[in-house]
């Protein structure tokens, strides 16, 4: 079956020029890179060079980055790392409602331990008005964190305001970047963030490795216990073949951003458009303007997700519901809820992502496949029916 | 695409997905499959966690119970062994909303309700039905034991007992209606317990020394009162199931109870009394929230009505047949009027008295193999 895959949030396929960068450091550079010895230094060399290439894709000093297992620990490490430091009556964190869960829930730790956290709301945009950040701000707050572009509907997050009001009142600002690191500029500089954390594998990088970025001066409590690795940031044998990766990956998203983007822009539009011109009662979610060029999040009145998804997959396309269920029990989401879904909304919803393997013929595919898959679902559906058909009897009967 | 099959995890719907997997394989289409395995996530086993006890574990996972990671992992595992397509869906709303709900509700109105026959009718050969017709099959397979057969000469459908008289499972599916069994398969229908088990073995399923599960699937511990007292805990609804009186059939006071929905007609034990013959539950009286006990003869009735009757061989109102009545699924069932009413309601007079009419349980109606109908006992008369 010819397969087309829309699910480059989940994670994107790793580019075969940086599977051939890893490739040595899977095989004959296997040194530890802390050892003293030849094998250690070839792999530190990989290592260095891997964060050089982080450190330009961000405007960062390479000393500047650490490497990690991937953006929860990233979270992890950068949100309990600040608020653990911090002076005891400094203890009032403020983030969004629109986090991802390794945000909030190392958040919701942090209140079990007593300190204060306000997640500030965010409209249908899907984009937090700074003035409401500024208004949750106290005296004691150590620390806000703003994703810069949120996984499920893609939004774009104004982090440079938040920067700005954040180096005034002299507090903390982590950013989960994740699903904005390789798709759009990223300078933290210009953000003005002291904490920044990516994810490879989100950018055409292996899985199991990411980095947090660490402005210099920042005063951190490391979040594991160990060696001295990462200037004693970060301890833990690296996974060398890994943080290569990463950086091969950095440096490919680099050098191709503004045409990559162009490119995936013109992809996700054309999709977009289509679903709306070919598929009646659609709607997008959030802001269509502030948006990273690789999602489109769209509500499908009277189906259900979960059935969209695994019709479209025994189809050969795959996309998601940007709902988590793999534990065994399903709650709308909490970005959907949050831009004011209604909880079947919220279950009737799919996201497209789109990343740097998908092409022309795989948006053909898909606008040729969906509206027939969506009107078969809306046939059987009993909602779909009781609007559609009002007057004429329910199919199924007692015999 | 053809047929989902549902998939519990276990030997009965792992060995019936067998069946079809090699039925169709010789059909493999480039395009779309012909059979996709399904498992129904029904109930969280976390939302009350206090049920879930020792075996448990930190984790709070129960395992050999409904939607356990264990039973997903198991089914997801024999698809994979047999190359088909699997998903779970999530059908956690409907499930509470039409099986979880009605199973406290009715004890709390002094029924004994039977839950596995409700979730067939609104869960399995509904919901489930319908999801697989979304995504695209047209008909769905389980493995219960029964069968169906379609009359060459009015095109009815009927369901049949399996032919293992020992895991018969008809009784269940009595509320099928012709519209279910037309896009229904029963893969074991046709086959005893030892026959699918070793067909399990033949095939080298993940799952053929798998233990069958015993109880309803929603219920970790194996009780029921602890589950219904969890429930109303949860919904802060433990106001609803008050103290009341213990009443001779003559209507003395003879005790207390802490509950109506504790006591079940026939039911001897708990009674907390010590007096001359033996005890049992007679009826269950929620209007002045009483239990009626008596001794064991007062068990013994002929006459009651049924109601939300479902005809797989129609019966007009006003006409009566002969059948055999089951009264519980492990009644051996016995002849019997049975007349039917307007509004899906039924008369049933017993040929011979029977022990224990419930009220909540299902009546089912047979003509040898076939059955004929069934509906919830609804009053004893």
């Amino acid at each position: 079956m010819n397969r087309v895959y829309f699910d480059n949030n989940a994670t994107t396929p790793l580019a075969p020029e940086v599977f051939e960068a890893m490739r040595p450091y899977l095989l004959e550079d296997y040194g530890n890179a802390s050892s003293i010895h030849w094998f250690g230094q070839r792999a530190k060399a990989g290592v260095e060079k891997a964060r050089e290439q982080v450190a330009r894709l961000l405007n960062a000093r390479a000393s500047e980055i650490v490497f990690t297992s991937g953006g929860t620990e990233s979270d992890n490490a950068a949100i309990l790392g600040i608020v653990e430091a911090a002076r005891a009556e400094r203890k009032h964190v403020v983030t969004t409602a629109i986090e991802h869960p390794a945000v909030l829930s190392t958040a919701k730790a942090l209140e079990k331990r007593g300190v204060n956290v306000t997640y500030v709301r965010v409209g249908a945009s899907g984009v937090v008005d700074p003035a409401d950040v500024a208004a949750a701000l106290r005296p004691e707050t150590v620390l806000i964190s703003v994703m810069h572009a949120n996984n499920e509907l893609g939004t774009i997050q104004p982090l440079e305001e938040i920067g700005r009001m954040a180096r005034e009142r002299d507090i903390y600002f982590h950013t989960d970047a994740v699903q904005s690191v390789g798709k759009i500029p990223v300078d933290v500089e210009k953000l003005g963030v002291d904490l920044l954390a990516l994810s490879a594998h989100k950018l055409n990088g292996p899985k199991g490795v990411g980095a947090l970025y660490v402005r210099k001066g920042t005063i951190l409590r490391t979040l594991l216990h160990g060696g001295h690795h990462e200037r004693d940031r970060r301890p833990g044998t690296e996974n060398v073949a890994g943080i290569v990766g990463l950086g091969s990956a950095a440096e490919i998203a680099r050098a191709h951003l503004a045409e990559e983007h162009a490119r995936v822009a013109a992809l996700r539009d054309r999709l977009e458009a289509g679903i709306l011109s070919g598929v009646p009662r659609v709607v997008v979610n959030g802001d269509r303007t502030h948006r990273v060029p690789t999602t489109t999040n769209l509500t499908f009145d009277y189906i259900e997700g979960e059935g969209l998804v695994i019709a479209m997959d025994l189809r050969g396309i795959a996309c998601s519901t940007g709902s988590a269920c793999s534990s065994g029990s399903l709650e709308p989401s909490h970005v959907l809820s949050a831009i004011g879904l209604r909880p079947e909304q919220a279950r009737a919803s799919i996201r497209f992502s789109l990343g740097r393997f998908n092409t022309d013929e795989d948006v053909d595919t898909a606008l040729r496949t969906l509206p027939g898959v969506v009107e078969q679902l809306r046939a059987v559906s009993p909602h779909y029916r009781k609007e559609a058909v009002s007057s004429q009897p329910s199919a199924v009967s007692k015999s | 695409m053809s047929i989902a099959i549902a998939m519990s995890g276990g030997v009965d719907s792992s060995t019936a997905a067998a069946l079809l997997a090699e039925n169709n394989s010789a059909n493999t289409s480039s395009s779309s499959p012909e059979v996709v395995g399904l498992t129904m996530q029904l109930w969280n086993q976390r939302r009350l966690p206090q049920l879930l006890g020792e075996e448990a574990g930190e984790g709070g996972h129960a395992s050999g119970r409904c939607c356990s990671l264990d039973d997903v992992y198991d089914a997801r595992a024999v698809a994979n062994f047999l190359n088909i397509p699997y998903y779970v869906i999530n059908l956690e709303k409907q499930f509470e909303e039409t099986v979880v709900r009605p199973f406290v509700e009715g004890y709390l109105a002094g029924e004994t309700p039977i839950p596995c026959s409700h979730c067939n009718t609104e869960i399995k050969f509904a919901q489930f039905l319908t999801t697989a017709r979304q995504i695209g099959a047209e008909r769905i397979a389980t493995g219960h034991y029964a069968r169906i057969r379609r009359d060459p000469q009015t095109g009815r459908y009927q369901l049949l007992r399996g032919v293992d008289r020992s895991k018969d499972q008809a009784y269940f599916l009595a509320g099928l209606t012709q519209e279910q069994l037309a896009r229904t398969e029963f893969p074991l229908g046709g086959m005893t317990k030892q026959e699918v088990r070793a067909l399990a073995r033949a095939r080298r399923l993940p799952v053929a020394e798998k233990p069958d599960s015993q109880e309803i699937c929603f219920v970790p511990t194996g009780s029921y009162r602890q589950f219904i007292d969890a429930y109303l805990a949860e919904q802060q609804r433990q106001s609803e199931s008050p103290a009341g009186e213990v009443v001779s059939t003559d209507g003395r006071v003879l005790g207390e109870h802490h509950g109506i929905q504790n006591f079940t007609v026939g039911q001897r034990k708990g009674l907390g009394m010590a007096v001359g013959a033996p005890l049992y539950v007679i009826a269950l009286d929620p209007a002045k929230n009483r239990v009626v006990v008596g001794e064991d003869r007062d068990l013994f009735r002929s006459r009651f009505r049924v109601r939300e009757v479902n005809w797989i061989r129609p019966l007009a109102a006003g006409d009566a047949v002969e059948a055999h009545v089951k009264i519980r699924h492990n009644h051996p069932g016995a002849a019997a009027r049975v007349e039917a009413d307007a509004d899906s309601e039924a008369f049933i007079e017993f040929v011979e008295p029977q022990r224990a009419i419930t009220p909540g349980q299902a009546a089912v109606f047979y003509d040898g193999d076939e059955v004929v109908g069934g509906g919830w006992i609804s009053q004893i008369l």
